[in-house]
C-alpha cells in the first residue's frame, strides 16, 4: 500500500514537468511574439523588437529557457509576468482560494446530484424518473455553460434581483457559478451511474444473493452500488479536472477573480510564466485528486485492497 | 481471403443495424424512440440552416436598421433585434454554418489523427508505442479547453484555427481508444491465420486489422460532435473564434452578453440554438453506441 502510493506519486511527478514542457513548447513554436504583442508595431524599429526580446530572454533557445525556469521552479521561484512584472507565485496564492471553492463545491453538487439520480434511474428503469434522469444527464452534457450560466443571472440577478450576478466574495456569489458548472460534471455522473448500475444489477452475483433471499434494498444498496461506483469515482477524477478547466468560461461570464480568468488573459498576452505558474497549480490540484481517488478503490473494493 | 469476407459482412452487418429505425407505428413507440425522431428532424433542419440559410432566414444577417435596434420578439422579428439592428432569427441561421463547420470538421481532423497515431502506437508496439502513449499521457493531464485555448490563442483568429485547436484537444482520447481497440484486434485468432496463410504487415493492418477496430471510433466521434461544438464556441464566447461579419452563436451570446438586463432574447436565442443542436446530435450519438455495442443495448 504504502509503496504503490510512492510509485503514484513519481509518476505523477513526471506527469507534472511533462505537462510543463508540453505547455511551453505550446506556447514557443506556436506563432505570436510576446514582444511584438507589448510594442507597438507601427511606432517600434527592429532594434527596439530586439532589445525587448532581450529582455524577456526570448533571444535564447527555448530549451535553455526551460531549463533556467525550471531550475528557478524547484527553487520556489515562478518568474514575473511578462506584462507587468509582477511575481506569478503571489498572485497565484491570492486568486486560487476563490478558484478552488468553486471547483469544490461544483464537484460536491456533481457527485451528490450525479450519485442519488444515476442510482433512482437505474433502480426505477423506464419510469418516469428514470426519463427526468435521463433527461438532466443529457441537458447537463448539452448545454453550453456560458448560456446556463447567463439564462441563471438573467432569472435569479436580473429578474428576481434574489443572487449577485458577478464577484467572488460570500457564500452568495459562489451558489450560480457552482451550480452552472456542477449541473454539467452531473450530467456525466448521473449517465455513468446509470450505465454501470445496470450493467452490475444483470450480473450473475446479484441473482446469488436474490436466491440467498436477501432483501432488494440490501442487495442493491450494499451491494450493486458499491461495485458500480467504482467506474463512476475513476469518472470523478478526471472531471475534477474538467472543472478547473471550466472556471476560465465561468469565471468570465460571473466576472469572478480567479486562475481561471487569470489564464485565460495570460493565454491571450502569451503571458509564458502566468501560464506556466497556472498549470502548475492546476495539475498539482488535479494529480492530488486522481491520488485520493486511486487511494479510495481501496476503501471501496477489498479486491484492491487485497492486491496492493 | 475468407476473413476479409467476414470483415465486410461484419462491417455491412454494423452498417444494417447502424440505419435500422423501429418500425414506424407511433402507438408503439417508446419515450426514447420519440427523442430519437425528434432529434433527427431538429438536427436536418439546423443542417438545413447550414447549407442554405437564406430560405430560412426572413432577412439579410447584415442588414442593420438603425430604427429598429433592440427590438422585443414580435411578428416581424421573431427572436427580436440586436444592438446594430440585426433581425436575431437571421443571425442564428446565417451563424449555424461557422458553428456546425467547427463541430464537424474538428472531430473530422481530431478523430484521424488520434486514430492514425493509436493505430501506429497499437501495431508497431515497443519504442514507438512507448514513446507515443507517454505524449498522450502529459497531453491527457491538460484539461481539453485549456489546450484548445492556448492553440487558438497562439495561432490567431480564424475558422482554421479554431477547428485546429478544437480538434488537436480531442486528438489524445482517440489515440488511446484506437490504440486499445488495435491492440486487442491484434491479438485476435483470425490476424495469427491470416499471417500463417503469408498475408505481410500491411496487408493485415489495411485490410483486418484497421477496419475492424473502426466501430468504437464511429462511437466516440458521434458522441464527440455535440463537445467539440461546445467547446470551440466556448472559444468564440471567449473572444478566441473567427472575425466576422456573421458571427457564429458563440460570438453572438457574447456580443449580446453586454445587453443582459436590456434585452435578454440576443444570448437566450444562440444558446438555445447551440444546445438544442448539441442535445440532438448526443440523442443520435447514444442511439449509435448502442447499436454499436450490443453490451449496452439496453435503452
Amino acid at each position: 500500500m504504502g509503496k504503490s502510493v510512492f510509485v503514484r506519486i513519481y509518476t505523477s511527478l513526471l506527469v507534472l514537468v511533462g505537462a510543463l514542457i508540453v505547455v511551453f513548447i505550446i506556447m514557443n513554436v506556436l506563432p505570436g511574439d510576446p514582444a511584438l504583442m507589448m510594442l507597438d508595431p507601427a511606432e517600434s524599429t527592429p532594434e527596439m523588437i530586439a532589445t525587448m526580446r532581450h529582455q524577456l530572454g526570448l533571444d535564447r533557445p527555448f530549451y535553455v529557457r526551460f531549463a533556467e525556469y525550471f531550475v528557478n521552479l524547484l527553487h520556489g521561484d515562478f518568474g514575473n509576468s511578462m506584462v507587468n512584472s509582477d511575481p506569478v507565485l503571489p498572485k497565484i496564492i491570492k486568486h486560487f482560494p476563490a478558484t478552488l471553492a468553486l471547483t469544490a463545491m461544483s464537484s460536491a453538487i456533481a457527485v451528490v446530484i450525479g450519485i442519488v439520480l444515476g442510482v433512482l434511474s437505474a433502480l426505477h428503469r423506464n419510469k418516469p424518473i428514470d426519463l427526468l434522469a435521463r433527461l438532466i444527464g443529457l441537458f447537463g452534457i448539452s448545454m453550453p455553460t456560458f448560456w446556463s450560466g447567463i439564462l441563471l443571472i438573467l432569472i435569479f440577478s436580473v429578474q428576481l434581483g434574489w443572487l449577485p450576478a458577478m464577484g467572488s466574495t460570500g457564500f452568495k456569489s459562489l451558489i450560480m457559478p457552482s451550480l452552472t458548472l456542477g449541473l454539467v460534471g452531473a450530467g456525466f455522473i448521473v449517465r455513468m451511474v446509470r450505465t454501470s448500475m445496470l450493467d452490475v444489477i444483470n450480473e450473475s452475483f446479484i441473482v446469488t444473493l436474490r436466491s440467498k433471499g436477501l432483501s432488494e434494498r440490501v442487495i442493491m444498496y450494499q451491494h450493486a452500488l458499491r461495485n458500480a461506483l467504482i467506474p463512476a469515482i475513476t469518472m470523478i477524477g478526471m472531471i475534477v479536472g474538467e472543472m478547473l478547466a471550466g472556471t476560465v468560461v465561468i469565471e468570465t461570464v460571473f466576472s469572478r477573480q480567479g486562475i481561471g480568468r487569470i489564464i485565460a488573459d495570460a493565454i491571450m498576452a502569451k503571458d509564458l510564466p502566468v501560464v506556466q505558474g497556472v498549470v502548475f497549480f492546476s495539475a498539482v490540484v488535479y494529480i492530488i485528486v486522481n491520488l485520493l481517488v486511486d487511494l479510495s478503490y481501496s476503501f471501496i473494493d477489498p479486491r484492491v485492497r487485497r492486491a496492493s | 481471403m475468407k476473413e476479409a469476407a467476414v470483415s465486410s459482412g461484419g462491417l455491412s452487418l454494423a452498417r444494417r443495424r447502424l440505419l435500422r429505425l423501429p418500425h414506424f407505428n407511433i402507438s408503439k413507440l417508446s419515450a426514447s424512440d420519440l427523442f430519437v425522431y425528434g432529434a433527427a428532424i431538429a438536427v436536418a433542419l439546423i443542417l438545413l440552416c447550414a447549407i442554405a440559410p437564406q430560405w430560412l432566414a426572413p432577412y439579410s444577417p447584415t442588414a442593420m436598421q438603425a430604427d429598429q435596434v433592440l427590438l422585443h420578439p414580435n411578428w416581424s422579428h421573431p427572436l427580436g433585434t440586436d444592438y446594430f439592428g440585426r433581425d436575431v432569427l437571421s443571425v442564428v441561421v446565417y451563424g449555424s454554418r461557422d458553428s456546425l463547420i467547427i463541430g464537424f470538421v474538428s472531430v473530422l481532423v481530431g478523430s484521424l489523427t488520434g486514430g492514425l497515431i493509436g493505430a501506429l502506437a497499437g501495431y508497431a508496439g515497443g519504442i514507438i508505442d512507448t514513446i507515443l502513449m507517454r505524449i498522450v499521457d502529459v497531453l491527457m493531464t491538460i484539461p481539453g479547453v485549456l489546450l484548445a485555448l492556448a492553440i487558438a490563442a497562439a495561432l490567431g483568429p480564424s475558422l482554421t484555427n479554431v477547428v485546429l485547436a478544437v480538434a488537436a484537444a480531442t486528438v489524445p482520447g482517440y489515440a488511446r481508444v484506437m490504440r486499445g481497440q488495435i491492440m486487442s484486434m491484434k491479438a485476435r485468432p483470425f490476424i495469427t491465420a491470416s499471417r500463417s496463410i503469408g498475408a505481410t504487415g500491411p496487408v493485415i493492418f489495411w485490410r483486418h486489422v484497421l477496419p475492424n477496430s473502426l466501430s468504437p471510433m464511429f462511437v466516440m466521434a458521434a458522441i464527440g460532435i455535440g463537445s467539440s461544438i461546445l467547446t470551440g464556441a466556448g472559444l468564440s464566447f471567449l473572444g478566441l473564434g473567427t472575425i466576422k461579419e456573421i458571427p457564429d452563436w458563440g460570438a453572438l451570446l457574447s456580443q449580446g452578453r453586454g445587453y443582459l438586463t436590456v434585452a435578454w432574447w440576443i444570448c437566450t436565442f444562440p444558446g438555445l440554438a447551440i444546445t438544442v443542436f448539441v442535445l440532438s446530435v448526443n440523442i443520435l450519438g447514444d442511439r449509435v453506441r448502442d447499436r454499436l455495442d450490443p453490451k449496452r443495448s439496453r435503452g
